[in-house]
């Protein structure tokens, strides 16, 4: 057993030639909470997916669990996904499923339980989430933070040795976020998950996190724990914990120069 | 030296050629996949009832008022004809054999590539726009197995099923045009119904033909999804491109069956 159940290796991968990560390295150590922060658009959710296995990196590589993910075959990554579960940032729940069998999938399709065992499991994750109430609903007829609360159901239905959350406080209330918090953290403790959080947000982030990787330009531009970044006079970690407007970090997307955009058609 | 603008054209051509090989070979690849991956279509057959239950009630009323009108349509033209000849009781065997033979499984086909056919390939189109898919790989869960492959078999058990009904209801139909309306004899239209439709000439080749067009059409309607773009848009362009291209495929391939069958 590896002490480290994600480790990333000198990663790099490219949409169309354009390069968004280049020499990645993080480990994610059992039991801990991890998080990844960085700007929109930097690569946070690709890099959960280069972890999940559904694109193959440029360069470098993913170990889940001692095991290179891009070698596998199909059968293998199925393996080491079934150790994962992840929240989608959007949710991507199965629109023709109620909450209910939303949160039952997992179970149905990789266990034998029997049905009351599911009932019983299934009214647990949600009355965890807060939706026990909400179990007959169709997942059409949720709020886009209910979604992704029961998104979250669905992704520990089976009780993952590695939870991966995409933006689990995005668009929930301050209550929510608190309870969502807690539940990241107690779910790590009580299970001995590693969690993998991606978020902007810096103050609950930093609250549950262990440690913490900063991403921007396609490297780790900062990492430690949260004790250590919130008095780090680093300049860019300094811009993103205080959520400063000018410093290191582009809040564009690369373009060229602005005035000549504007001014493009006339030249 | 030849324009680079006269070339334009042929490049466009060959761009749209090159394209639909790729497309074909993807849909191709797709197919195998599918079938490769039924096991669990048939080890828990509920998920594919399930879908054979949307996909044929929601194709039933359209088929069973469309297979009515035809009926009637027919018996009418029929009769005209016939009764020059002085054969109007053979308007039995002409609206069945034209049904059962030819109408019955093409007519139900186009139908069912308007109806099923575009909701399939919607709900495919937006399963993969939404990240329900990609969280299906994400939980371990082929969506091959447990979203293409049921809806594939679903579409193939449905087409034959509905092409039956479309025929029962159409000779319904055409027997309420020609025997209470026009006055042919009950007698005469059943029986010379049943003296020349033969069960395997004609029937049993109509409902060959109705499961080959239940698996182009199925098929058509689950690629067009599966690789749509996903966007609104995108989805929006599947959806058309499964009718177009379903009932091109389901008439040319009614031409070659045809001329097989007629053949043997
Ligand atoms: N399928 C794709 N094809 C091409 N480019 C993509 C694709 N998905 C993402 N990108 C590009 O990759 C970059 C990173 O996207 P990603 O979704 O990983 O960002 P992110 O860090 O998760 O951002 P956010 O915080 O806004 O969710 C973006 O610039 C995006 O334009
Ligand atoms: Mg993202």
């Amino acid at each position: 057993m590896t002490q480290n159940i994600v480790e990333i290796d000198n990663l790099s991968f490219g949409y169309k030639g354009r390069m968004l990560h280049q020499g990645i390295n993080m480990v994610f150590p059992r039991g801990k909470v991890v998080a990844i922060m960085g700007g929109s658009g930097s690569g946070k959710t690709t890099l959960l997916r280069l972890i999940g296995g559904q694109i193959k990196p440029t360069k470098g590589e993913v170990r889940v669990d001692g095991q290179v993910v891009h070698t596998q075959t199909r059968e293998g990554i199925y393996q080491l996904r079934r150790k994962m579960g992840m929240l989608f940032q959007h949710g991507a729940l199965f629109t023709d499923l109620s909450v209910y069998e939303n949160v039952a999938f997992p179970m149905r399709e990789h266990t034998d339980f029997p049905e009351s065992m599911i009932r019983d499991l299934v009214l647990m994750k949600l009355h965890a989430v807060g939706l026990r109430g909400a179990h007959q609903l169709k997942a059409t007829e949720l709020s886009g933070g209910m979604a992704r609360r029961v998104a979250l159901a669905r992704a520990i239905a089976l009780d993952p040795d590695i939870v991966i959350y995409d933006e689990p406080f995005a668009g929930l209330d301050p209550i929510s976020m608190g309870v969502i918090c807690d539940l990241i953290r107690t779910l790590n403790d009580a299970l001995g998950t590693t969690s993998i959080i991606v978020s902007h947000d810096v103050k609950e982030t930093f609250s549950i996190a262990d440690y913490v990787y900063f991403v921007a330009n396609g490297t780790v531009a900062a990492e430690g724990t949260p004790a250590d970044l919130s008095k780090s006079t680093l300049p860019f970690v300094h811009q993103f914990v205080h959520g400063e407007k000018d410093g290191p970090v582009p809040f564009h997307y690369a373009a060229g120069d602005y005035k000549q955009d504007l001014l493009g058609y006339e030249a | 030296m030849i324009k680079r603008s006269r070339l334009r054209p042929l490049r466009t051509l060959g761009h749209a050629f090159i394209k639909r090989i790729w497309r074909l070979g993807a849909g191709a690849r797709l197919f195998w996949l599918t079938l490769i991956s039924s096991g669990e279509s048939f080890r828990r057959l509920h998920l594919t009832i399930r879908e054979v239950y949307f996909t044929g009630v929601m194709s039933l009323i359209i088929i069973v008022v469309s297979a009515f009108f035809v009926g009637m349509v027919l018996a009418l033209q029929g009769y005209n004809t016939l009764q020059r000849y002085g054969s109007s009781e053979a308007i039995g065997v002409l609206v069945a054999l034209a049904l059962v033979r030819e109408l019955g499984p093409v007519v139900t086909a186009l139908l069912f590539a308007g109806r099923a056919g575009t909701a399939i390939t919607a709900e495919i189109g937006l399963m993969k726009a939404t990240e329900q898919l990609s969280a299906m790989e994400m939980m371990a869960v082929s969506p091959i197995s447990r979203v293409i492959a049921p809806r594939f078999w679903a579409g193939v058990i449905a087409m034959p099923v509905l092409n039956v009904l479309f025929c029962m209801v159409g000779i319904l139909g055409g027997y309420l045009v020609a025997v209470p309306l026009i006055g042919v004899d009950a007698g005469a239209f059943w029986s010379q119904m049943q003296a020349n439709v033969d069960w395997r000439l004609d029937i049993l080749n109509g409902v060959i033909k109705s499961v080959v067009f239940g698996i182009a059409c199925t098929m058509i309607a689950l690629f067009e999804g599966y690789d749509a773009p996903p966007t609104a848009e995108g989805v929006s362009r599947a959806t058309t491109r499964t009718v177009v291209t379903s009932s091109l495929v389901v008439l040319g391939l009614d031409f070659v069956l045809t001329s097989f069958m007629i053949s043997l």
